[in-house]
């Protein structure tokens, strides 16, 4: 007669159970070939790891900096000023009926997230080098955590924009709660490009020059010193495969009322994050492997 | 065998010699080389001669076909010259690197120790620290949090806990470092050469962690270039040579094995050819040899053991006074002593020509552990020349097991001195407080 353990499994016979026979996890370990599987499971294991890493990047971020925490909120502000004076009031780029400074601003929070999730992300496997040589984790964990820890200073720039909708007095819609939904696409797409980034940069360090030259061609491809209304309706559509453009004008029309409610626009952008998001995943499994020889 | 720990089955792990110089390449590179090696190919062939991917994509065996198997409760010693591939099989037993080709399993949870710190942030405080490095270590946070005051007590940092480690000593830095670590608590631990770092106080502390880690029954195995806490800590030892196994047995042979195959220097040596053997036309030196009180061949032996000392010579002009002595000098070239032959079955008699023995008899707990040396000489008296004297003729190594009955007693660290005698020692309680005039010594029956 067999015994059945608490865990379901059958004690083997032969090894004592002071061992934890029944629950004693085997590792395998051979070269592996070509695609592989992504191991969420894995990587569910290690969350406390994940946990402990953006609270580590969160930490150490602004150690050391004299304003600290306020860069969080300098960089979308003084380039929304900046936006302002040059594309409001020179060029007088329209804004959707908004003020211009908070339309560009509304766009800017989330924007400022994703370009450095991305910067952050692709360089993180390069900043973990040490960590990669000498223990071992799911390596996704380390562009995760560095995404993740951005929130923060979304959350810094984003009281700010409820402070500027206060002074202007624009009230938000019903539809803020969406906002979470769009927030998450943007850390979709930073994290899809962060994952390709981050595994060729271990490669070729040509990546980490690419990245400046990247976000600041993206910047200009989003909407955000001008409206997409701009676009004539089938090209609109075409528009989101940038996942930036749902973004943004999501959250304009989240918080700020604008007429750019969420329609196939925002489907093909969630499409394409996820496609970017998962293709990313692979990507970096592949080349996982030669990580720690390489970086 | 369901007892097994892990095995590994023709583990062999190759590297990109020119990757293991640059580390990564450039786009440039990686195109250049994309478009122009099947010019380049195509242009040797031309010329004739050979191509082969060996020639432009030089590449290095760092293991080669490495298989063997660990019970599970099994301390394993993991030695080799630097560079034979020690590490790297760390490294893919922790999952760390892939092999290129073989496979290994492991039954139960792994925690892997390849340097102690890693992960440790200088920014943060010692208690942020061990979280974090206690995570990238495999720790649950509850764990960590129960085990946090016993990992602050070890590491002796006190009221620095809250201080940025950027301003610890590097003493305490190590030891916070290390503290963590020896708080994993998996069924395998993999540890690579934690302890060549730090002082002599500090390496104590390690040593007697590794060996509590031996006594819950956990499985170990421990690269390290120290082999006196390899002999006392493992009583199995592999011996990694260019990425192959070269040697798998009780550690004290692997021990004395590795250390003679460095050295040059074996516990017996012979000189076959009479002609060449060192000495002179009086006498000639054949043989010397290191043996245990049993016969054997001693290249290690036990530190409570006697070991003999033996020469074989041939006297081969009759009338001689003859004094055979050896000369033992330890691995810091300290001479430890010098002994001539007292046995008074010789001593000052004219000996006809033949072939002699002498031995000499070094007691057991007598020597400290490490390598020794001997020096194999003869004089003559009347005249006063020296015959032959074979500097470092054979060697042999004094092992100090933990088991608590030698001059080591219960301490694991480092015990220094040339010598360890195993002496009397009486302690007796003071009544009162009040030192007894006169202690009882020698009032028992003497």
């Amino acid at each position: 007669m067999r015994v059945r353990l608490p865990n379901g499994s059958t004690p083997t016979p032969t090894r004592p159970l002071s061992l934890r026979a029944g629950n004693m996890p085997v590792t395998h370990i051979q070269p592996s070939t070509g695609w592989v599987s992504l191991q969420l499971r894995d990587l569910w294991e290690y969350r406390e790891l994940l946990y402990f890493l953006t609270w580590r990047d969160i930490k150490v971020r602004y150690k050391q900096t004299v304003l600290g925490a306020a860069w969080a909120i300098i960089q979308p502000f003084f380039t929304m000023i900046v936006f302002s004076l040059f594309f409001g009031q020179l060029a007088k780029i329209p804004s959707d009926g908004v003020p211009y400074p908070i339309f560009s601003y509304a766009a800017l929070v989330p924007w400022t997230f994703f370009a450095n999730g991305l910067t952050q992300s692709a360089n993180s496997l390069i900043g973990s080098a040490k960590l990669i040589r000498k223990v071992y984790f799911p390596r996704l964990a380390i562009p995760i955590a560095t995404v993740i820890s951005g929130v923060v200073d979304f959350a810094l720039a984003f009281s700010i924009l409820i402070g500027m909708m206060l002074f202007y007095g624009i009230v938000p819609t019903a539809n803020i709660v969406w906002l979470p939904l769009f927030l998450l696409l943007a850390l979709i797409t930073a994290l899809g490009v962060g994952l390709w980034l981050s595994a060729m940069n271990v490669q070729f360090r040509d990546v980490r020059y690419t990245i400046p030259f990247l976000t600041q061609f993206w910047l200009f491809a989003t909407p955000i010193a001008y409206p997409s209304s701009l676009l004539s309706e089938p090209w609109r559509v075409l528009y989101g495969v940038n996942p930036m453009v749902g973004v943004v004008e999501g959250f304009r029309w989240a918080l700020l009322g604008t007429d750019t409610a969420p329609g196939p626009t925002i489907i093909v952008s969630a499409l394409v994050a996820l496609v970017l998001l998962v293709s990313g995943a692979f990507y970096f499994r592949r080349m996982e492997k030669t990580f720690a020889d390489v970086v | 065998m369901s007892d097994i720990a892990i095995q590994l089955a023709n583990i062999s792990k190759q590297y990109h010699i020119g990757r293991l110089r640059e580390g990564y390449k450039t786009l440039r590179e990686a195109l250049n080389e994309a478009f122009l090696s099947p010019f380049r190919r195509a242009g040797k062939l031309l010329r004739g001669q050979a191509t082969g991917a060996s020639e432009l994509d030089e590449t290095i065996w760092a293991l080669r076909d490495v298989s063997f198997e660990m019970k599970h409760g099994e301390l394993v010693g993991l030695i080799g010259r630097n560079g034979t591939g020690k590490s790297t099989l760390l490294k893919i037993l922790s999952r760390i690197t892939q092999p290129t080709t073989g496979f290994a399993e492991i039954w139960g949870r792994v925690g892997s120790l390849l340097e102690v710190g890693t992960g440790f942030h200088d920014e943060l405080t010692g208690r942020e620290n061990i979280y974090l490095n206690g995570a990238i270590l495999g720790m649950k946070r509850a764990e960590i949090a129960r085990k946090f005051d016993e990992i602050v007590d070890f590491a002796e940092i006190g009221k620095f806990i809250d201080t940025p480690v950027k301003h610890y000593s590097s003493g305490m830095y190590l030891r916070l470092a290390f503290a963590v670590a020896a708080h994993l608590e998996p069924d395998i631990l993999l540890v690579d050469e934690v302890l060549a770092v730090g002082d002599a106080s500090f390496q104590k502390k390690c040593l007697n962690k590794m060996q509590d880690v031996g006594e819950q029954g956990r499985t170990v195995l421990f690269v390290s270039h120290n082999m006196p806490a390899i002999t006392r800590l493992c009583r199995r030892t592999i011996l990694l040579d260019a990425g192959q196994i070269v040697q798998d047995g009780p550690s004290h042979q692997v021990v004395s094995a590795y250390l003679n195959s460095g050295l040059g220097t074996a516990a017996a040596r012979e000189w076959p050819t009479l002609s060449t053997a060192p000495g002179d036309d009086v006498v000639r030196l054949r043989a010397a040899r290191a043996r245990m009180e049993d016969g054997q061949i001693a290249d290690a032996v036990d530190i409570r053991k006697p070991i003999v000392l033996e020469m074989d010579y041939e006297v081969l002009k009759p009338d001689y006074l003859l004094m055979p002595y050896f000369v033992v000098i330890n691995e810091e070239g300290v001479e430890v002593f010098t002994t001539i032959d007292a046995d008074p079955t010789w001593r000052r008699r004219p000996r006809p020509a033949g072939r002699y023995v002498s031995t000499a008899w070094i007691p057991g707990n007598y020597l400290a552990e490490g390598t020794f040396f001997v020096g194999v000489a003869m004089r003559t008296l009347d005249p006063m020349i020296r015959r032959f004297h074979v500097r470092d003729a054979i060697a042999f190594y004094v092992t100090d097991s933990m088991e608590g009955d030698s001059a080591r007693v219960d301490h694991a660290g480092n015990l220094g001195g040339v010598v360890r005698p195993l002496l009397q020692w009486t302690t007796h309680v003071i009544p009162n407080g009040h030192p007894d005039p006169a202690p009882a010594v020698n009032e028992s029956g003497r």
